[in-house]
């Protein structure tokens, strides 16, 4: 099938979000796939924030945090990976498998990052647009709807 | 508090199967604690409910709310308006709630979509372990502050039972004796003598269901003082 996959990506500002930078800086080349969304941790991340993700239209979403032990607020990524699991739970039991996965990529690993995106960038190829799309873009205001969700 | 647990997705589903337009009704006490019918959970069970029926392009029009007790008439009378304009309701709370809030709402179909299973304590985040059987009669002054109704599988009021195994329980091995730890914790306050009591019969002819409690100060009230 022949789309282009939209996938969000909730990031944590002191690792994911720099690395994401320094790819940018170091013009490393990955699919233009991915929306970021800024957390000041992975932690903050909320299950109803990536169900929304989807309901918006979204093809996968990435959640990529900081690497165990390695938290600026010490078990943030802890937190979010045991809710990603449970959101994975939520998602088999609608028929949406395989399009969510936690990531954990420092913020020097720049390389990590491209090899991530590149990663879900396949797999959402492999299966296919959002059933929800139903050939639509995601909605315009998907990602500034869920950017004020996450900043208040 | 009570706990619950949030049914499977695929059983929800299938009672909505016949609605277009439901109303999920949250309860903000001991569900919401238990992470399994607040306000939180209302807002998961409609989006999934919505990206299940988007997948199949169906459309399910769904409102949220959530009263800080469905088990309480206050708070349960100002929704009887609000759901009119829906088909069904699904309440998140305890079975105590979903009923209270059927026979207040006696034209709509009300839905379960948790299963009640116990009133427990929260150990931590999401850990919550039973406590209490609700039997109509606290043995818990004399027993060392720990339920042989509730802890004892076999419920004995006078054990441990032959099955005890180095304080193990027979039912389940990985488990303490309840009657064990009675001893053990009576012992530690030199209460021992409590065990030379024999605790009478259970009062079962209490237990029959429905329970009904009316407090004393307002017997009156309710036209028993006469």
């Amino acid at each position: 099938m022949n789309f282009t996959p939209k996938i969000l990506a909730y990031v944590c500002t002191y690792c994911t979000y720099t690395a994401a930078d320094m790819a940018g800086s170091a013009r490393m080349q990955y699919p233009a796939t991915v929306r970021i969304i800024k957390y000041l941790c992975t932690g903050r991340i909320d299950i109803i924030h990536i169900l929304k993700g989807f309901e918006a239209g979204a093809d996968a979403i990435m959640v990529s945090g900081c690497e165990a032990g390695s938290c600026h607020f010490l078990e943030g990524n802890l937190r979010a990976r045991e809710r990603v699991e449970y959101t994975k739970q939520l998602l088999d039991e609608i028929g949406l498998s395989g399009r969510l996965e936690m990531f954990e990529i420092a913020a020097s690993d720049a390389p990590k990052w491209v090899a991530a995106v590149k990663e879900m960038t396949q797999r959402v190829e492999a299966l296919g647009p959002n059933p929800l799309r139903r050939g639509k873009h995601l909605h315009p205001d998907a990602v500034e709807q869920l950017e004020n969700m996450v900043q208040p | 508090m009570i706990i619950a647990e949030r049914k499977p997705f695929a059983e929800i589903k299938a009672m909505l199967a016949p609605y277009k337009k439901i109303l999920i009704v949250g309860c903000g006490t001991c569900v919401a604690v238990c992470l399994a019918g607040g306000e939180k959970e209302v807002g998961l069970l409609a989006s999934q409910l919505k990206l299940a029926l988007g997948v199949e392009d169906k459309h399910l029009e769904i409102g949220e709310i959530t009263v800080e007790r469905q088990c309480d008439l206050e708070f349960l009378r100002p929704l009887c308006d609000f759901t009119a304009d829906y088909e069904a309701i699904v309440s998140m709370a305890c079975g105590a709630g979903v009923q209270f809030l059927n026979q207040l709402c006696s034209l709509h179909p009300v839905f379960p979509a948790v299963n009640t299973t116990f009133i427990g304590v929260n150990n931590e985040v999401g850990y919550y372990t039973e406590a209490c059987r609700a039997c109509h009669n606290c043995y818990l002054g004399i027993t060392g502050g720990i339920c042989p109704v509730t802890m004892c599988p076999k419920g004995l009021l006078n054990g441990p039972c032959g099955g005890m195994v180095n304080g193990r329980c027979e039912v389940d091995p990985e488990k303490e004796c309840a009657w064990c730890r009675i001893y053990h914790r009576l012992e530690l306050e030199g209460r021992l003598d409590n065990l030379r009591e024999i605790l009478p019969l259970h009062p079962h002819d209490r237990t029959t269901t429905p329970g009904t409690v009316i407090h004393p100060a307002y017997k009156r009230r309710y036209g028993l003082n006469e």
